[in-house]
């Protein structure tokens, strides 16, 4: 039974023809690829709604005080009915569009029944596709590596991609909160059901991961999307949460609960399958269980019995009658919908005329690319603009990453905003390209900028003004070098060099303000008249 | 002076209206009437005594100000004690919910209030509305007002037994499978189970979600009409209500009239009967309801037989829905908000949860139990799935049968009104005493059930009026007929 369960996905997944030696990361072992497998279950909390998915409590309850943004839906008074949130459908819809999903014509909700005390209702009301498919998307397949494939569609096999199995639409349930982190000492907790009702979309993929690498990439790759649809902001706390299933050949499938960020993600799929594979190793089946990830311990530990998907008695949920998309429904909702990192990266390419490589870097993090477009209005020059983005601001940011160990991309963000604007990055462009000042002088520029925050043609303007062009003040320079140190006009006599050695040691004085003709000339009849 | 109680809603209204009586002075009357006899027909579970006489002085002070005034000025309406009410208990008649007190209003009482009605007070039950006898109260069973030592019906036998003895002229009632019908029948009053979708669920605490209707119970037609006007519409808060769901595509005012005898005999409404179905009554029940018959045939109106097939399958259908439904809906009472102090000490989450649950009543957890069951592993499509095919046959036999008729005329009840006890036991018995009723749940159409005689022993039997989807005019219109006939707005109990 087992072996027949094994083939049946295993065939699946030889259907996709992804190269595996194209994979970058040197870490995993390129033999056990084919091992190994990895699903996800993704649930991202539209957090741009306004409101919960059935009720009118704010969709944003983080800083609000427990239990004070509740009403008789989300907290599931008796007699309290749900009221689907239109706008959660639609921003469901344009997830489901952006990863090549089919949207049915009819979308049905379901109660999922079962017992935990951060479930108002005891049943989470939840889309379900064993009976019809009737979750607001299903069948997808998104690339996350090498999009440039997906764009001309000829290096297919190059890219990677990973089918979407179902996407659903679903409420979040509350928080349990233990006011000691050890549960053992606990003898009560507390429920908050603030969250509870917040519109969630939960994203199941096929197991059609190979490396902990690859999931990272797509987790990028999709939360970015998420930023780029408006939908939800992957950095708040607990916004996009992760659920993992590995398994190495010749085991069960195994499901990793509780991991709540990307990087633990890498770090639970690393330690399970080495758990795994140790497990084989020593002859010691896999069985099928759920296990938590220890956040502080950093390994996966067994988590209760997970109940079989049967005892969830799912039955299509009577308050809500099926909502009728429409066969135009994806068309209208494509229509409205906000571009796209792909759309991006090909506007990039063909209108802007930027490389791969560059588009590819501005489009994987939106606010780098809203920055962009922000600064090639004010002044259109995407390839000046878009390389002093890349390669003098980004190259700062990541430094100041590294410097201040700056964890998560939102404060990267932060510090990326923080530095300059699009239009001192549209007047850097405009005074190289107007050929104002050589490149050189344009980066110190750009750092004083970036610095002090003034604007780089007040710079060049003030670098102007402040030009050390009297004759007098020179003088005194010179005089001062040649009064300390004589033997620079016996030397002069017979190496022509020295007054380029003074003429640098007056500008390194200076800051670079002497006016060089003037002070050369000046220097030659000082030397001449000593 | 202290009569009263005995007018219907729509007269005292006016007499208020009219400043020939205050409300505050009938108020005081009715509890008067209501201290008396509810020792012996245990219909109220909360009542709200000192808030009423509140709102009715308000009333009083309404008129002499000459502002604006509802239409059911004054009227004391009892509500079902599974319907919300702002800050007064609504317990479901369960142990469980015997300490709950709803922050908000159902969108009826709200309706209610917006016309000045005066909410009295909450009604018995069985629990959570599942019964048909009104005996699994966990506040001691409802009494029937024509002979106490009988059932009043149910599940709201307590909004029906109310309004028969005279404590209030209007009650409102929820029907899921005849929780109207069946004690409104058993007590010789008035009730409709309007149109799934009529009137908002809002607040009303759910049992078979997809089933149930909140409706009016009363003595005279006249304040069915009125009440049913006030509560039902499009409601916001309710995905379900009419309009607001996509296959009704009705975005209209309801307005039911009353009609003269005359212009309803002008209508021309053709009416089946269905035959099979009062053929399989008890016998008192089936001569009864061919004297009715008779009346209609006597006044010209076209009257043929039919049947009804599938009722038996109907039946089982509405067990598995229902109970289904129910056993997600009531999961929610797991003692973290509602319920009692019971220290968890000792206990694991399971054993606990189910330490807690023991609360319920026989029959709540005999419900769950089915329900549970049809709906765990593997048994969808034998049970759920199956009963929502039967549900859609018995839609489109109501479908066909309303091309032909205007109105389909069948008893309320099988039987007559049992002794108190008698059943309690026997669920299945009881069971099958629904299968007249939940027909008209099944295929969302509204239902009456009108006084339509006694039986030799003097205890009440109810004729049933079936129409087609928002199509309750009809139904009023025969009831006033019948009323207009048989004055049965007269027949009153010597309690």
């Amino acid at each position: 039974m087992d072996s027949k369960h094994m083939t049946q996905t295993e065939s699946n997944v030889n259907q996709l023809d992804f190269d595996s030696n194209n994979n970058n990361n040197v870490n995993d072992d390129v033999k056990s690829y084919e091992n190994i497998k990895i699903g996800l279950e993704i649930h991202c909390q539209l957090t741009r709604l306004e409101t919960k998915l059935f009720c009118g409590c704010f969709s944003n309850y983080r800083d609000i005080q427990p239990n004070g943004n509740t009403c008789p839906i989300c907290l599931g008074l008796p007699g309290s009915l749900p009221l689907l949130n239109k706008k959660a459908v639609e921003y469901a819809s344009m997830i489901c569009i952006s990863l090549n999903c089919n949207i049915p014509e009819k979308i049905t909700f379901y109660r999922k029944n079962y017992f935990y005390p951060d479930l108002p209702k005891n049943f989470q009301i939840t889309q379900y596709n064993s009976y019809e498919l009737s979750s607001i998307g299903f069948d997808g397949l998104i690339s996350y590596y090498n999009d440039k494939a997906e764009l001309d569609n000829t290096g297919k096999s190059k890219s990677k991609a990973v089918r979407i199995k179902r996407i659903q639409l679903e409420e979040d349930p509350g928080k349990i909160v233990h006011e000691e982190s050890n549960s053992k000492i606990n003898n009560y907790c507390l429920i908050d059901y603030n969250r509870a009702g917040v519109a969630l979309v939960e994203i199941v993929t096929e197991p059609d991961f190979k490396n902990a690498t690859d999931v990272r990439l797509f987790l990028n790759k999709i939360t970015n999307i998420f930023e780029y649809l408006g939908v939800s902001d992957p950095n708040l706390e607990g916004a996009v949460r992760c659920d993992v299933n590995v398994s190495v050949k010749g085991g069960k499938k195994v499901e990793i609960k509780n991991v709540s960020s990307f990087k633990d993600v890498e770090k639970s799929i690393f330690y399970e399958i080495t758990r795994q594979k140790t497990l084989s190793m020593h002859e010691i089946s896999v069985k099928s269980e759920t296990r938590h990830w220890d956040e502080k311990r950093k390994i996966t530990i067994p988590a209760r019995t997970k109940e079989e998907e049967d005892e969830y008695k799912y039955f299509p949920e009577p308050d809500i009658p099926r909502i009728v998309l429409g066969s135009d429904y994806k068309v209208r909702i494509k229509e409205n919908m906000p571009e796209l990192p792909i759309e991006r990266l090909k506007r990039y390419v063909e209108n802007h005329k930027l490389s791969n490589h560059i588009s590819d870097i501005l489009v994987n993090n939106k606010n780098v690319s809203d920055f962009y477009e922000e600064s090639v209005k004010i002044y259109n020059s995407p390839k000046e603009i878009s390389n002093w983005i890349v390669n003098e601001l980004l190259s700062k940011t990541n430094e100041l990453e590294k410097d201040e160990s700056i964890g998560n991309k939102s404060d990267k963000n932060r510090a990326f905003n923080s530095q300059v604007t699009p239009r001192q990055i549209a007047d850097m462009a405009k005074l190289v390209e107007g050929k104002s000042i050589n490149r050189n002088i344009a980066k110190e520029i750009f750092d004083k900028s970036i610095r002090t925050g003034e604007s780089p043609l007040k710079l060049v303007e003030n670098l102007k003004v402040e030009k050390i062009q009297d004759s007098e003040i020179i003088k005194k320079y010179i005089d001062e070098i040649l009064s300390n140190e004589k033997h620079l006009i016996e030397q002069s006599n017979n190496n022509p060099n020295v007054a380029n050695f003074i003429l640098g040691k007056i500008m390194k004085k200076t800051g670079g303000r002497a006016d060089p003709q003037l002070t050369l000339k000046l220097i030659k009849e000082s030397i001449r008249h000593s | 002076m202290g009569e009263l109680h005995k007018l219907p809603g729509y007269q005292v209204s006016q007499k208020i209206r009219n400043q020939e009586i205050f409300a505050e002075e009938y108020i005081s009357q009715l509890f008067e009437r209501i201290d008396k006899v509810d020792l012996k027909i245990n219909s109220f579970i909360s009542k709200n005594y000192e808030s009423v006489l509140l709102k009715a002085k308000q009333i009083d002070k309404k008129i002499k100000n000459n502002e604006k005034l509802g239409s059911l000025l004054g009227i004391p309406i009892g509500i079902k004690d599974n319907i919300s009410v702002l800050g007064l208990k609504t317990t479901c008649a369960s142990r469980i919910l015997q300490e709950y007190v709803p922050p908000y209003n159902a969108t009826v009482i709200d309706r209610l209030e917006k016309q000045d009605a005066i909410i009295i007070g909450k009604l018995n039950m069985d629990e959570f509305g599942m019964g048909t006898s009104s005996e699994f109260s966990h506040y001691g069973p409802v009494h029937n007002p024509w002979n106490q030592e009988y059932v009043a019906g149910g599940s709201s036998g307590g909004s029906a037994a109310a309004v028969s003895s005279l404590q209030v002229p209007v009650s409102l009632g929820s029907d899921t499978g005849g929780s109207i019908r069946c004690p409104c029948s058993f007590c010789s009053v008035i009730g409709i189970k309007p149109t799934y979708g009529l009137v908002s669920r809002y607040g009303l605490v759910s049992y078979s979600n997809s089933l149930e209707q909140i409706g009016p119970i009363a003595r005279t037609v006249v304040d069915i009409a009125m009440t049913l006007n006030a509560i039902c519409g499009r409601d916001s808060n309710d995905n379900t209500s009419a309009s607001s769901s996509a296959s009704a595509g009705i975005d209209q005012q309801f307005e039911y009239k009353i009609d003269s005898v005359d212009g309803i005999l002008g209508k021309n409404y053709k009416v089946g009967i269905i035959d099979n179905l009062i053929d399989s009554s008890e016998y008192q029940v089936k001569e009864t309801v061919h004297k009715k018959i008779n009346l209609l045939k006597e006044h010209d109106f076209s009257v043929h037989k039919t049947k009804i097939n599938y009722s038996d399958f109907a039946l089982a259908a509405y067990y598995v829905i229902a109970t289904a439904e129910a056993s997600s809906n009531l999961s929610r009472f797991d003692n973290i908000r509602y319920g009692f102090n019971y220290n968890p000490e000792g206990y694991e989450w399971n054993s606990y949860s189910s330490h807690v649950r023991s609360n319920f009543g026989e029959e709540v957890k005999r419900r769950i139990l089915v329900g549970s069951f049809v709906l765990s592993a593997g048994y969808y499509g034998k049970y759920y799935l199956k009963a929502q095919k039967i549900r859609k046959i018995i839609k489109n036999e109501f479908n066909k049968l309303f091309k032909l008729f205007d109105v389909l005329v069948l008893p309320t009840m099988p039987i007559l009104p049992f002794r108190i006890g008698e059943k309690v036991a026997k669920p299945l018995e009881l069971y099958n005493l629904d299968i007249y009723t939940i027909l008209s749940n099944l295929a969302g159409i509204p239902a009456m059930s009108i006084p339509a005689g006694f039986s030799k022993e003097g205890l009440p039997i109810g004729l049933q009026l079936l129409s087609n989807e928002f199509n309750e005019q009809v139904l009023i219109d025969i009831a006033t007929f019948f009323e207009h006939k048989d004055k049965f707005n007269e027949w009153i109990p010597s309690i």
